[in-house]
């Protein structure tokens, strides 16, 4: 009996009138733990009852902690007939499980009815007990930390990250069941809720246990999906990435006991790599101030720490030492023999992470994907859930194979989902093939990363020794080959330096030698699902960048219908694929970032929206125009025309050049070496599709001989392609969007957000639709939208969107449901109008700098977790102290650059106002991993809910869009109360992934189902961190980022 | 394409000013929408190059209705809007909604004042809505605030004023607005006749304040229900005591007199208030001893106008000299030794001469 729960219900609040004569409810509450039911007395005659209940207490294990929700009922008591149920509150007690989250939940929730939403409120507080419990098989994993966010949490550093975790679950979808006949629908949401937040507690605790196994203590990057596969049953699966984190508030206690010297110096940069990644470029707040906050004297005395960086990121050692790109060959092939023994034992060597500690990502190949088109079945045993799983593992071994072909071994930023219309489902997954540094990754015991730690620990006290500083070269004998590596590529766009062998090259690619190095080959064009890593040399800004397209599809049955779409599956892939590079082009721009490729099927046709961030790599070769070839030649007017068209694309290309600043720097030619050969369209999407066959088809979406940049128009078809690439408005002056984590280019966040969902269903007029007629309709919708939501937000102009995140959905025929969910950030103009001037000089100066700012960016020690939020990246790179990298910050200056101290006053006024007289806690949501102006102080739990809303009376509730604007809102607001009673006041890495509408107007009746989730936080503004004193170890270096921050 | 559903919710909930100012004032989506073209929203930042006219309009107008129409519910209890979980919205916003939605058009109010609130007015205000030219959408908001108020106050104990500041979170010049509004419905004070047309709102809202203050049950006793709603009925009732001022003729020569020596030089109207003098004196202490009938306490307006402003405006008194002769008028009294009422005259005559100096203009 290893746990004791505790609940006590205190009051409500604003209830609902039942009792029509009086007026007045006469309200009791249920609590319900498994199979254990407490009442509170009828509280009578009142709205707003005060029951100040006794603590009802349930001893359970925790097992059914894990799995079960705390579940509370309002009911109205009524002597003569049943007692009325005012709603329900299903409580996660998760967080409770482990000691590093929340102690306590204490607030006050909506009382929720799935017919009637949100019916007033309810304070409860609940405690758990826990009770050491040493069975070693035990069936709970009890302290294992879920986080959603897709790196390394703010305040925790990776001792390893051990790899990828995986489980489903599967059971009878009560909706489906006999007895839903005979009950009420609002039994039958309930019921369904009810089995979802089991079943989740359920994979939780599964996926739990299996990082225990491994060894580790957290899941990072958890995502947990539901696919609602109607008669055939329910199915909840979960990915994610297991690690070893610690807690850096308490770095010290973890120290290794070994006794070495060096040891400490060796823990330090550890401390400081695990957050970096999520600046990638733009670091978010203002840079300015945080200057001042070092002195020089300060900086100098942490200089020995500060050479903590992973050598990948020092490029000067490799500029110097000479080692020249073919010497890379058989370091490579040594590097990749580590890595391969490390990501050996697992399975699947996938990581659910997009952003990654600076020296993780050694190489990144280009995407992968797999598709698989299934046909349902019903699930005869949910215990062996053997189907599902066979399904999934065969997808993930093509992708692991996809990467193996690109030569790596990992792949990251992996993740997964399905689309399912009748009995046909397609299984997606796609993640990005690279080669990873192994020391992340290495298994086992303490002794185990610490030996490993040591031995790319050379590469640091060589650096400092050029400084003039502890030569220290221990012993790292089997891994200095890896050091040489490393050492050739340096930071910035050692990523982009291709994993593959050139003569063995999986696909037609085009190389040039890096634009940045000199030393190794780089692809013309480089394809991620990850985020950009900091250390990424960018000139000017990003933008998204959407590929649409919808194709026909003959209503089919069954088999037949699988087969109909597989066989259109590889022909949309193609035409994404060909849409996102000509639309990269017409940008200015050579890579894209954070690519998500999301293919729905519905009863008579298939819709493909594939989004990402276009970014200039200045490793990369500058892209190619867009040429125009017409097949008619001898037509005068036809050629006019042609001729036309490419010169409103090459006034297109140009114009964006100017709006995203793309203005590399003119490099001779001799410098290169080699002669820049004209650009070849080339694929790094490798994909394939397996039908239900298994049958495996791979697809060359490189375009063969031809000259790919040429588009050839030669026929109207052609011709509409041509046209849509020019519909894409960019955003309105003052706007910038992505759907990454931060947008490159900008780098002075300051700290107004505003997270939104925006979502539009459009029906179809006519039934004779053609391919171009869907396309151009959807790509109005698409566009429509946004337009929207420039206009919306237009009052916090400049602003970003960032992470846009665009769902699209077939839920019944002709209609098309598109879903976004982002957040805008305000930004501080004049600071982003300087920085954009700097960065083309900056990169040319940037390697015989690099050594100079280095020395002036030193890092601090102790680098505090909180300084290292992600959106300091800015900030870091001038003032830096505070944390990871400060020599990838140095470099990244090249991109970001340093306006900083002028802009200082700037943000200072923008401050958001906080309410003091409410007694509501105003919480905060985002998608992003972190908080502009803001330290993440705690993790307080995983945020995973499910809602379900029902109505019978659809016109009365303001139609089809009233009904859903009220329930989102209602979502939201269960999400923030249920942060507030955590004692939080943010949710980050908000989620959500799924929302699925059905309407039948009717009957005057729909329905919706959502799903979302996110990371409770507490949050301390860094203006007011200011004012606290400097207390623990955690708080150390805060003095220095704090100071930056006056701003905010 | 037609789009069905078209939302958008924000974590922290947006309302256009704006779009908010149109939906209170009551137009459609459709004229909200034309009005935002006309004002040139499109223009605005953000609205971006060949945005589709209107259409982008039109959905954002249509969120921001929505999102009103389900704020509605809470402002109608504004305490709930802090509490409530389902808006997020900071609170110097929602003070600010709040506001705006229990302001109301002066022109509106001054039809309705000393109406009875009941479901027959209601139905009249479309009558209302064509002669003010306010929408009749934001006449019934503007009616049903009033009634809302004035239901939630009419039982509580304790000042007015405070009470509607504590129920409707108002800033005080409104709450005090609200106070006359309810205190007017109440008395049913007549202020349609067309002798008070020229009357603003401000004016009546001035007057009440004055009643408020000195001569309801509020103002001896602090611990009465509807204390500043309802007339001191006593007070009333030994009003008729000041009958005696006109009544006796001797007092009411003494009186005069020490008016006319007091003010002799002093006014530029001197020779007609000595004329009019009996007159005037009559007709304020007649007003004072009729007000226990209720058909006359609705009069008080009427009769203050007929009784005294008329006679004084077709002398054209300057409003310094009917300051100074109220002044004197009231002051006087005391030096009459007959008459005893010293306490009473004054409860009377200070609020009587506030009211008639607040009403004395064109």
């Amino acid at each position: 009996m290893p746990g004791k729960l505790k609940v006590k219900i205190v009051a409500g609040r604003h209830l609902p009138v039942m009792d029509r004569a009086s007026d007045l409810t006469d309200a009791f509450v249920e609590v319900k733990f498994g199979n254990t039911t407490f009442k509170t007395d009828v509280y009578p005659k009142s709205l707003n009852p005060q029951w100040n209940s006794e603590w009802f207490k349930f001893e359970v294990d925790d097992e059914e902690l894990q799995d079960e929700p705390l579940q509370i009922t309002v009911l109205d008591h009524d002597t003569y007939s049943a007692n009325d149920a005012i709603g329900k509150v299903y409580i996660d007690i998760d967080p409770l499980l482990y000691s590093e989250a929340a102690t306590v939940i204490s607030g006050w929730f909506p009382i929720y009815d799935t017919i009637h939403g949100i019916r007033g409120e309810i304070n409860v507080v609940v405690k758990v007990d826990l009770f050491n419990d040493l069975n070693r098989f035990r069936q709970s994993s009890c302290g294992v930390k879920f986080f959603c966010t897709t790196s390394i949490p703010k305040c925790y550093r990776a001792v390893v990250i051990h790899g990828f975790v995986e489980e489903l679950v599967v059971n009878e979808d009560p909706e489906y069941q006999w007895i839903d006949r005979i009950r009420t629908p609002r039994a039958s949401n309930e019921a369904r809720q009810r089995l979802i937040s089991l079943m989740s507690g359920e994979l939780q605790r599964k996926i739990g246990l299996k990082v225990l196994e491994m060894r580790g203590n957290a899941v990072v990057g958890y995502l947990q999906c539901f696919d609602l596969e109607g008669e055939s049953g329910l199915v909840v699966r979960a990915i994610g990435t297991a690690c070893t984190l610690d807690k850096l508030s308490s770095t010290s206690a973890f120290l290794p006991a070994c006794n070495s010297p060096s040891k400490e110096m060796k823990e330090i940069p550890f401390n400081e790599d695990p957050n970096p990644n999520t600046h990638s470029s733009g670091p978010s707040t203002p840079l300015k101030n945080q200057t001042y906050s070092f002195s020089p004297s300060k900086s100098y005395s942490r200089q020995s720490s500060s050479s903590d960086t992973d050598l990948s990121l020092t490029p000067k050692t490799g500029m110097g030492s000479g080692s020249a790109g073919k010497e890379g060959g058989p370091f490579k092939a040594l590097l990749r023999q580590q890595t391969q023994s490390a990501l050996e034992q697992r399975e699947f060597p996938f990581f659910t992470l997009t952003s990654f500690p600076p020296g993780f990502l050694v190489h990144v190949g280009g995407v992968v994907s797999a598709r698989s088109v299934k046909l349902l079945d019903r699930i005869h045993n949910p215990d062996e859930p053997e189907t599902r799983d066979a399904w999934w593992a065969e997808i993930r071994q093509e992708i692991k194979s996809h990467a193996k072909a690109l030569g790596c071994h990992a792949v990251v930023g992996y993740s997964e989902s399905t689309s399912i219309c009748e009995e046909v489902c397609i299984l997606s997954a796609s993640g990005t093939a690279a080669v990873l540094n192994p020391r992340f990754l290495q298994d086992g015991t303490m002794e185990g990363c610490l030996d490993q730690r040591l031995s790319w620990q050379p590469g640091f006290f060589s650096i400092g020794s050029e400084k003039g500083e502890v030569d220290f070269f221990p012993q790292s004998q089997d891994s200095s080959s890896l050091l040489g590596i490393e050492e050739t590529s340096p930071a910035g766009c050692g990523f982009c330096h291709i994993p593959y062998d050139e003569l063995n090259m999986p696909f037609p690619a085009h190389l040039t030698y890096c634009y940045n190095c000199r030393k190794q080959k780089v692809p013309d064009v480089l394809f991620t699902t990850i985020d950009l890593p900091v250390e990424a040399m960018v000139i000017g800004k990003g933008c998204l960048i959407q590929a649409r397209l919808c194709r026909l599809k003959k209503k089919a049955q069954a088999e037949a219908n699988a087969t109909v779409i597989s066989n259109l599956l590889p022909f949309m892939e193609y035409e994404v694929h060909t849409q996102l590079m000509n639309k990269l082009k017409l940008r200015g721009m050579n890579a894209l970032f954070g690519l998500r490729i999301q293919i729905s099927v519905g009863e008579n046709m298939l819709v493909g929206l594939a989004s990402a961030t276009g970014v200039y790599l200045t490793a990369l070769p500058t892209p190619g125009g867009i040429q125009i070839a017409g097949k008619t030649p001898n037509d005068g007017t036809y050629e006019q025309h042609i001729s036309h068209m490419q010169k409103k694309i090459n006034d297109t290309i140009a114009k964006n050049k100017e709006i995203y600043e793309i203005n590399p720097p003119e490099i001779p030619e001799e410098i290169i070496g080699s002669p820049i050969p004209e650009p070849r369209q080339r694929s790094k999407l490798l994909r394939s599709q397996s039908e239900s066959s298994d049958e495996v088809t791979e697809l060359d979406l490189s375009h063969g001989k031809k000259d790919a940049f040429v588009l050839e128009i030669d026929d109207t078809d052609a011709m509409e392609d041509v046209h849509s690439l020019l519909t894409d408005a960019p955003p309105p002056p003052g706007f910038y969007s992505c759907n990454t984590e931060i947008m490159p280019g900008i780098n002075n966040w300051t700290p107004e957000i505003q997270m939104f969902t925006s979502v539009r269903v459009s029906r179809l007029s006519n039934i004779t639709l053609t391919n171009q007629m869907l396309n151009k309709n959807f790509n109005d919708l698409c566009e429509n939208l946004l337009k929207s939501l420039y206009f919306k937000l237009r009052s916090m102009i400049p602003c970003c969107l960032c992470h846009v995140n665009f769902t699209v959905a077939l839920p019944e025929d002709e209609l098309i449901q598109v879903a976004v969910t982002a957040v805008a950030i305000t930004f501080d103009k004049n600071q982003a109008l300087q920085t954009s001037k700097v960065p083309a000089e900056k990169s040319l100066q940037r390697a015989s700098t690099d050594n100079e700012e280095q020395l002036q960016f030193p890092l601090e020690l102790c680098s505090d977790p909180l300084a290292s939020q992600p959106f300091s990246p800015a900030k870091e790179v001038l003032e830096s102290a505070s944390s990871h990298t400060g020599i990838p910050a140095a470099q990244r200056v090249a991109s970001l650059d340093k306006a900083s101290p002028l802009a200082e006053g700037h943000a200072r006024h923008r401050s958001v106002p906080c309410s003091t007289n409410s007694t509501v806690t105003v919480v905060k949501m985002t998608p992003l991993s972190f908080i502009p102006g803001a330290k993440i102080t705690k993790y307080l739990g995983i945020i995973n809910m499910f809602f379900i809303r029902e109505t019978t009376s659809l016109r009365e509730e303001g139609g089809v869009s009233g009904f859903l604007h009220a329930f989102i809102a209602e979502v939201f607001a269960m999400v923030r109360a249920h942060v507030a009673a955590l004692g939080g006041n943010a949710v980050v890495s908000y989620i959500m992934k799924q929302c699925v509408f059905m309407e039948n107007p009717n009957k005057n009746q729909a329905q919706c189902l959502v799903n979302v989730s996110g990371d409770a936080v507490i949050f301390v503004r860094e203006s007011e961190l200011e004012m606290v004193p400097v207390q623990s170890s955690t708080v150390i270096s805060q003095p220095t980022s704090a100071g930056g921050d006056v701003t905010t | 394409m037609t789009n069905d559903l078209d939302i958008f919710v924000g974590n922290t909930t947006l309302i256009d000013e704006e779009v908010y100012q149109l939906w209170l004032d009551g137009y459609s989506v459709s004229e909200a929408v034309s009005q935002r073209l006309r004002a040139g929203a499109l223009e605005q930042p953000g609205a971006g190059p060949g945005a589709g006219p209107g259409a982008v309009l039109h959905s954002d107008t249509l969120d921001h209705y929505r999102t009103c129409h389900m704020l509605e519910r809470l402002l109608h209890a504004p305490p709930k809007l802090a509490h409530q979980l389902l808006f997020q919205i900071p609170p110097e916003r929602q003070a600010g909604l709040i506001q705006r939605y229990y302001a109301f058009d002066e022109p509106f109010v001054r039809e309705l004042l000393g109406k009875k609130l009941s479901k027959g007015t209601k139905k009249d205000l479309d009558d209302v809505s064509a002669k003010t030219g306010i929408t009749l959408k934001s006449c019934r908001r503007q009616f049903d605030n009033f009634k809302r108020v004035f239901k939630a106050v009419e039982e509580l104990r304790g000042p007015l004023v405070d009470n509607i500041q504590q129920h409707f979170l108002l800033p005080d010049r409104l709450a005090r607005d609200y106070a006359a509004i309810v205190f007017f419905a109440n008395s049913r004070f007549e202020t349609g006749k067309k002798k008070l047309q020229y009357l603003s709102f401000r004016d009546f809202a001035a007057c009440a304040q004055h009643l408020i203050q000195h001569w309801t049950l509020g103002a001896v006793d602090s611990h009465v229900d509807d204390m500043d709603v309802d007339l001191d009925k006593e007070f009333l009732q030994e009003l008729k005591e000041l009958k005696v001022l006109v009544a006796d003729k001797d007092l009411l020569d003494q009186h005069k007199s020490l008016v006319c020596t007091a003010l002799r030089g002093k006014i530029s109207v001197y020779n007609e208030m000595e004329t009019n003098f009996k007159n005037l004196s009559r007709g304020l202490v007649n007003i004072a001893c009729k007000l226990t009938h209720a058909k006359d306490l609705r009069d008080f307006f009427v009769d203050l106008v007929e009784k005294f402003i008329e006679p004084c405006k077709a002398d054209r008194w300057p409003p310094s000299d009917m300051r100074l002769f109220l002044t004197q008028y009231t002051g006087s009294a005391h030096a009459l030794d007959a008459f005893r009422h010293q306490a009473l005259w004054d409860r009377y005559m200070n609020t009587v001469t506030a009211c008639l100096l607040q009403m004395y203009h064109d």
